[in-house]
């Protein structure tokens, strides 16, 4: 395999790995739950996005053929992310958990 | 007429070959009839549960919409890696309601993941009469802006792209 090719699969693991690791620090510095809620359902999208394009780029170039069903894995998780961090942002509201004071604007009952 | 009843769904056909082939990593010629057949028959043996199907008018324009949501994901990235990083007291945390014109639920459910997974947003709660969502936005200097934004750049396109099929 060609220097270039390895020089950018590394490159996207990288790319990957650190916004799955800023995901991680959202996770654990945010005040409250609903700010905590961005950073899983944001960082770790472009994470596993940058780890799927480096699987690709690999697979593509290590002589099988070209190899896309990395894709599924990408469209699986646009599709199931934002379903989930819905669901727990509902309980969260169900269950009144603290809410930072800075917050504006309320969530409503119903 | 005769077309539209030996294939109910186009594009949901077109999507179920496109997954097919994706799922089996080959192109060949066998897997692509294979999957043909398969996005030809689950559509039509399915169709009795599909209610109230979405009609979508203009693929293309779709098509566009989602690459543009592609790109607006990665610039939400960055935004948000910028802020977890940064001064955490320094966010302005708001919870937003934002009135709705899309009635199609296919339309609905995009929109609310369209914005869960974009600049700072996650959408929390929709009303029971689906007329209002409310959004948890991470870092708002004005909330009327953010509901004109998502309103103008997700919600116009969308509504353009479905008929709302109210029955």
């Amino acid at each position: 395999m060609a220097f270039w090719i390895e020089a950018l699969v590394a490159l996207f693991l990288l790319l990957g790995s650190l916004f799955a690791l800023v995901g991680a620090i959202g996770l654990y510095r945010l005040p409250d739950f609903f700010m905590r809620l961005h950073g899983p359902t944001k960082a770790s999208t472009l994470g596993v996005g940058g780890m799927v394009i480096a699987s690709m780029i690999y697979f593509s170039f290590s002589g099988k053929g070209i190899s896309l069903h990395e894709l599924l894995i990408a469209l699986f998780l646009f599709i199931t992310a934002p379903v989930s961090a819905h669901m727990l942002a509902k309980a969260a509201m169900q269950q009144k958990l603290h809410i930072n004071k800075e917050t504006r604007g309320k969530p409503w009952e119903q | 007429m005769k077309a539209r009843r030996w294939i109910p769904h186009p594009l949901l056909s077109l999507c179920l070959l496109l997954v097919w082939l994706l799922l089996m990593n080959d192109l060949s010629l066998g897997h692509f009839l294979l999957g043909a057949l398969l996005g030809w028959a689950i559509p039509l043996l399915t169709q009795v549960f599909w209610i109230n199907p979405p009609k979508v008018d203009k693929p293309f324009k779709l098509c566009l919409f989602l690459l543009r949501i592609l790109g607006d994901i990665v610039m939400a990235n960055l935004q948000v890696a910028k802020l977890i990083l940064g001064p955490t007291a320094k966010l302005r945390p708001a919870f937003v309601e934002i009135p709705l014109l899309l009635e199609d639920e296919l339309a609905l459910t995009m929109l609310t993941s369209i914005i869960s997974l974009t600049p700072g947003t996650v959408s929390a709660d929709l009303s029971d009469d689906h007329k209002t969502l409310l959004v948890h936005g991470l870092d708002v200097p004005d909330a009327e802006a953010l509901v004109a934004e998502i309103k103008q750049r997700y919600e116009a396109p969308l509504l353009e792209v479905f008929t709302c099929s109210t029955t």
